[in-house]
């Protein structure tokens, strides 16, 4: 018999050699008690944290928790049903007609998660003679939706418009095209120039999806994400979204001004072949996402929170991910993984939790340490987080 | 020289600068095992040449193609 888990060999090594150094395990970290959208206890330690997604902090906003004890009251825990059979329930209509009313569109489609709405939207929309031109930075979800379709997949360098431009001209005539972009990529926290790229696509009679997965709630004027902030949201076919990072829950979403777009509820696999979302779920869901259109002030905060954290880290001399702040996501770029987990783990000790990434997830094999946000984080808590940072960064001998 | 010879002179060419090994490249050399190019190498490579033949490589014949030949056949399909 040959061993079929042979071939992660290299990754348990890695991860073997990482672990004797006395180091904690950044993949096998447990919140033991969670106590508010920025604080949690972790290894009985309470511990700020700065690595969660949860922009907006609304995890634990009073009417989102009513909306969802009622619906389990009402509807109970689970569907147990596909949306195309026993799945749909008036809940996931009213989050669907919540999505239409937040971005202004004809069209929403609720997924069970974010990574299945991009599954299913960009397997099922790109058939074998049509073409997906995709920035080469894009998400694993992204790429897994390449891998489930049939497309021929062509990717470009990173935010490259040239690169963008050329692909699209060098496609045979007659073929369907497909442009992937994201608004904010989420390693670095970078935005991308989708104004020009929508037009460039638009130029070549390409349809564009946009994934604001990392923008909702946060960018653009009703936090539509970078397309509005951008002015070219009316341009784009297709926006992919998540109720994991700013709506506080769990849930993707497709949102669309096509004519045809509700026949992806019949023939998108990873819509028909899984179980909806508890009824509790669309109603937390429904109920933040109508909460986000009226945060204005909440998001000038976070604004300023991400600029007061950018300032203060590269102040410290870390190495940041951009050299300005464009979203509520700031890299520290760290110079190999050993100090990474090592300055993780110095963190970890100070009360702070933020994101270790890692080659293959991070471009041209960084490692980084992803520190994303929250609207809820006080200003006195941006202080504290900075001190961490210098604490464990002169501990670890990442700065002076 | 002929098209299939010119085509493999140049892909030699845009091979070298990416070469850090110093390997002797041959029609038989394999990207990833014997130049030992991670993925962010191939991208590179991969554009430039989409540049200088005006073609696409797609992800999907990036797959099939694992020597150095197998490129320069690929090619000379795409330009055809």
């Amino acid at each position: 018999m040959i061993d079929l888990f042979t071939k992660f060999d290299p990754v348990i090594a890695l991860r073997e050699s990482l672990l004797e150094s006395g180091q904690t395990d950044p993949f096998n970290l447990v919140m033991e008690k969670v106590e508010s959208p920025t604080v949690a206890i972790c290894n009985g330690k309470r511990t700020i944290l700065l690595g969660t997604y949860n922009y907006m902090g609304m995890t634990f906003d009073p009417d989102v928790i009513a909306a969802g004890k009622q619906a389990l009251d009402e509807f109970g825990s689970g569907t147990t049903g596909s949306r195309v059979l026993n799945g749909t329930y008036v809940g996931h209509r009213a989050c669907e007609e919540a999505l239409k009313d937040f971005y202004a569109m004809d069209h929403a489609m609720v997924f069970s998660t974010g990574y299945q709405a991009n599954l299913g939207v960009i397997s099922t929309l790109a058939g074998k003679e049509d073409y997906i031109v995709l920035d080469i930075d894009s998400h694993a979800s992204i790429y897994d939706g390449c891998a489930l379709g049939n497309a021929q997949i062509v990717p470009f360098r990173h935010n490259d418009i040239d690169a963008l431009e050329k692909r699209l001209k060098r496609i045979p005539e007659g073929a369907g095209k497909l442009v992937v972009l994201e608004g904010v990529y989420s390693m670095l926290g970078d935005i991308a120039p989708l104004k020009e790229m929508v037009a460039v696509a638009k130029a070549n009679g390409a349809m564009v999806l946009v994934d604001e997965a990392h923008s909702m709630g946060f960018i653009g004027e009703h936090g539509r994400g970078v397309a509005e902030a951008q002015g070219i949201i009316d341009d784009v076919d297709f926006i992919i979204g998540t109720f994991s990072k700013s709506v506080g829950t769990v849930g993707g979403f497709c949102v669309s001004n096509h004519p045809k777009f509700e026949i992806l509820r019949l023939v998108c696999r990873p819509y028909v072949f899984t179980a909806s979302l508890p009824p509790s779920v669309v109603a937390t869901a429904a109920t933040s996402i109508r909460k986000l259109m009226h945060s204005a002030d909440k998001r000038a905060h976070l604004w300023e929170n991400s600029k007061r954290l950018h300032a203060g880290l590269r102040q410290l001399g870390f190495t940041l991910g951009t050299d300005e702040p464009q979203s509520a996501i700031i890299a520290v770029i760290m110079p190999d993984l050993e100090t990474g987990a090592a300055m993780w783990g110095a963190l970890l000790n100070e009360g702070l939790y933020v994101n270790l990434a890692r080659p293959p997830a991070t471009p041209a094999n960084m490692t980084l340490l992803r520190c994303s946000l929250c609207a809820l984080h006080s200003e006195e808590q941006v202080g504290e987080i900075l001190g961490m940072f210098a604490a464990a960064g002169r501990a670890t001998g990442c700065i002076d | 020289m002929s098209d299939r010879q010119q085509t493999y002179a140049k892909t030699l060419e845009m091979i070298e600068p990416f070469n850090k090994k110093g390997v002797a490249v041959t029609e038989a050399t394999r990207f990833a095992q014997d130049l030992e190019w991670d993925s962010l190498t191939v991208l590179d490579f991969v554009a430039n040449v989409e540049d200088e033949f005006d073609v696409l490589i797609s992800m999907n014949m990036q797959a099939e193609i694992e020597t150095v030949g197998q490129l320069v056949d690929a090619l000379g399909r795409l330009k055809a």
